[in-house]
């Protein structure tokens, strides 16, 4: 299983809860940069083992996250 | 694989749901307010009441959920949610009614039309985001703050002989002859968020098949008005709030 993760950064209010909630690390806040609101928005920093589970999505209460899978053929 | 090949070639797990509109949410970063929102928007779409649900606006945080969720919205007088929920179901018994309150507006200013409205066995649902604090105005103390919690106003902690004991609204409504279904969920984890979703899901059937009145209580934090991060906040309405607020169903009557 792949998984992609589409952030609506803009939206995003850093409040890290999918970076705990991701069970492989895959999500971490920006260390430097920030969205036209401030706040430190989540990116995916290690895609290629994220596996589409939307752990992630499901606890974001601003409904930034996108969650998209694909099985290996 | 490559990111553009799973997003446009793979299924979509989750995305925001449809009724959750693009205003950005006034809620604090981590506000479990927007979890909720999300669940009520899912739960309307899963049922296809879109076009059919009529939700009525507390004051408090969620004073402006209106924004946020694209159904009929009224916006009630401090307090009134149930007593105004139960004449739009009245008058419209075919609509899906439900009310969106937080402690300080259900459980001190409103206590009695809730109970009543409750106990009148209307067929509504009463969404209840208990944090334990008025986080609106900036974290007083709300009936439900716990004993030594500390809040604006009582610095040292709650105690007995100064404030009285914390309210337990869902265990009241659970001995009301009225209600249908109460429960206590909450929305800290992804089993957690699931129960809470299949919860709301519960009472809002039950309130359309007119089995009587149904509080689903959301045990949640306010990070602002308890001063602490997200993290922190869920770590503490866990190991504080929860013994207090035991979760799970109180009463179902429904499945009979």
């Amino acid at each position: 299983m792949h998984g992609a993760v589409v952030v609506d950064t803009e939206r995003c209010k850093g409040c890290n809860l999918c970076v705990l909630a991701c069970p492989l690390g895959v999500l971490e806040l920006t260390p430097k940069t920030v969205n036209t609101k401030g706040y430190h928005y989540t990116h995916p920093v290690k895609e290629d083992i994220c596996i589409g589970c939307a752990s992630c999505a499901i606890v974001c209460p601003d409904g930034c996250i996108t969650v998209y899978r694909k099985k290996e053929e | 694989m490559t990111r553009e090949e799973i997003i446009n070639t793979g299924e979509l797990v989750y995305k925001k749901p449809e009724l959750l509109n693009e205003t950005p949410m006034h809620y604090c970063p981590g506000c479990p307010h927007g979890t909720v929102h999300k669940l009520v928007a899912e739960v309307i779409d899963d049922m296809g009441m879109r076009d059919k649900t009529i939700a009525v606006s507390p004051v408090g945080c969620s004073v402006f959920a209106y924004r946020y969720i694209d159904v009929d919205w009224e916006e009630a007088a401090h307090g009134r949610a149930p007593a105004l929920a139960s004449a739009i179901k009245r008058l419209w018994p075919d609509r899906l009614v439900f009310t969106y309150q937080g402690d300080g507006d259900l459980a001190c200013i409103g206590t009695a039309e809730t109970i009543h409205a409750l106990n009148r066995k209307e067929n509504i649902t009463i969404i209840f985001i208990n944090n334990a604090i008025y986080g609106m105005t900036g974290g007083q103390m709300a009936p439900t703050t716990l004993l030594g919690q500390k809040t604006v106003t009582c610095p040292y902690g709650r105690e007995v002989a100064l404030h009285g004991y914390p309210l337990k609204i869902a265990d009241i409504a659970a001995i009301l002859p009225g209600t249908c279904y109460v429960t206590r969920q909450t929305v800290h984890t992804v089993p957690a968020i699931r129960k809470a979703k299949a919860a709301i899901r519960k009472a809002f059937e039950y309130s359309l098949q007119g089995k009587g009145s149904n509080l689903v209580e959301i045990v949640s934090t306010c990070n602002s008005g308890w001063k602490m991060s997200p993290e922190k906040s869920f770590k503490w309405m866990e190991e504080n709030m929860v013994p207090f607020y035991p979760l799970g169903d109180l009463k179902d009557t429904g499945k009979e």
